[in-house]
């Protein structure tokens, strides 16, 4: 049984952590450094992305996270998560930083505020159409030819990139976790 | 059932109450201009409350508190990136309205401000824009959730710094969730009609136990201790008001309690994070009380 932390400093790690036990990992709530041995993958959760980056650095676990992605730890983010793992972020705080590993970058509240945030339907390779909740959602405006687009959504501009792999890093624009539906989370787990 | 939907929705039950669970954990602080909304954001807070005064200087002032200046919602809204709230009157649609139109983020319909409408609340269902409801029990939060509200606080006494109110509205709705909970079907009509909640609501928490909305804490959160109390106790995330620019070193004051709200189960954390705080606001012994903000709404 693959043994899963979910970020659990701020946000929806419940239903992260609901969606993960249903698809046969071992769930861990991580909120201190010594909740990352161990890990075979780890969900940063929906939330502000603000505040978790705040939260990351007062607990400790920045370093200790960013040696853990470096070595080849897998982590799936959605949301804030995905920002957190972005390599650039735009119409963010200033000082706004983040370990920079998925090749894109990101655009903050890129799909408007929360008057705007929308419910669709999202073809994902390899699994078929799911509901996909944005809130708020960050919208990825440029990528790296390198990175592997498994879903994407026009929302009147072109072709965006909602859900993407790269290597063992995956990111997500919107909330898969928020549906009944847990196949996106038994395709990170799988790949584990 | 992805027959039934629309193909792009907005202003779903479930866009909006996701929002709400995207707050979990955190603390949504009261400011009243853009270096306080500033200072929340750098100190870790997941939403900012946009208002003209903090609801310790309404009670001293007195007089009728109202929505707040478009030009200050709009001015808070560009000094941060965190979700921006903004409170209308009870029973004052057109507030609403207006804070729609400004695009805040969530409308807390709210007794802090002066109620409009002495019979009814806002019909929420009519927003796209999500709705915050206080609650002092388990009816007025499912009759506030039958009106459209995708998130429920306790409403516990506001600008007094005293945590006391807010402590009995969440016991009282958990003691009343349990007793739901273990209420056998036939007996639901009768406590919904004690309850004056929509029979619906009733069964469907009866089956699973809890609210089908968040429920977060407001009113009278003052300290790191305070915050971890009532996260112990359930709250799945907290408003504070007066209490932290209201205190003696309002930065330190927000970080602490963003500290003890991520590690409320961990009195280490806690302890070390009250530490050498200075003096919190000073309160008010709720008894002492002319007006009892928790009264207004119903």
């Amino acid at each position: 049984m693959p043994r899963v932390g979910v970020l659990a400093l701020q946000g929806d790690v419940r239903e992260h952590t609901s969606m993960l036990e249903r698809v046969g990992a071992d769930v861990v709530a991580v909120r201190t450094p010594d909740h990352l041995d161990d890990l075979d993958g780890l969900v940063l959760p929906g939330g502000e992305s603000t505040t978790m980056a705040y939260l990351l650095t007062t607990s400790g676990l920045r370093p200790g996270l960013a040696k853990r992605i470096d070595d080849g730890l897998s982590v799936f983010g959605t949301c804030a998560g995905l920002i957190l793992l972005a390599h650039e972020i735009l119409d963010g705080r200033s000082d706004q930083w983040s370990f920079d590993v998925l090749p894109l970058s990101v655009r903050r509240n890129g799909y408007g505020r929360q008057i705007s945030s929308f419910e669709t339907n999202v073809d994902v390779k390899g699994v078929g159409e799911v509901r996909g909740v944005f809130i708020r959602a960050p919208k990825i405006e440029t990528w790296s030819e390198e990175l592997e687009i498994l879903a994407s959504h026009d929302h009147g501009d072109g072709d965006h990139p909602v859900l993407v792999r790269h290597e063992t890093l995956w990111g997500c624009s919107f909330h898969p976790e928020l549906t009944n539906d847990d196949r996106v989370h038994r395709l990170f787990v799988d790949a584990l | 059932m992805s027959s039934t939907h629309d193909p792009s929705t907005i202003g779903s039950a479930l866009v909006k109450r996701g929002l709400a669970d995207m707050l979990r954990g955190g603390v949504i602080m009261d400011v009243v201009n853009p270096e306080q909304a500033r200072i929340a954001e750098d100190s870790g807070a997941v939403a900012v409350m946009a208002l003209e005064r903090v609801p310790s200087d309404i009670r001293r002032d007195g007089g009728v508190a109202r929505m707040s200046d478009p030009e200050m919602i709009h001015e808070i809204q560009a000094a941060v990136t965190i979700p921006v709230m903004a409170k209308a009157r009870i029973g004052h649609f057109a507030e609403a309205q207006i804070l729609e139109a400004l695009d805040v983020d969530y409308i807390d319909e709210s007794e802090v401000l002066t109620p409009a409408d002495e019979e009814h609340h806002i019909d929420k269902w009519a927003f796209t824009v999500p709705f915050v409801c206080g609650a002092t029990n388990l009816g007025e939060a499912l009759r506030r959730i039958g009106e459209g509200a995708c998130l429920i606080r306790s409403k516990g006494e506001a600008g007094t710094g005293n945590v006391v109110e807010a402590v009995r509205h969440l016991r009282t709705i958990n003691a009343q969730l349990r007793r739901l909970h273990s209420a056998d079907a036939s007996e639901l009509f009768a406590l919904a009609k004690d309850l004056q909640a929509p029979l619906a609501l009733v069964q469907e928490v009866a089956t699973t136990g809890k609210l089908p909305v968040p429920l977060f804490c407001a009113g009278g959160i003052s300290t790191p201790a305070d915050a971890s109390l009532v996260l112990q106790l359930g709250a799945e995330a907290i408003f504070v008001g007066s209490g932290i620019f209201k205190s003696d070193d309002p930065e330190r004051m927000a970080k602490a309690i963003v500290e003890a709200a991520t590690h409320y189960r961990d009195a280490h954390v806690v302890a070390k994070v009250s530490t050498g705080l200075g003096a919190a606001m000073k309160g008010i012994e709720t008894a002492s009380l002319e007006q009892r903000l928790a009264e207004r709404g119903w």
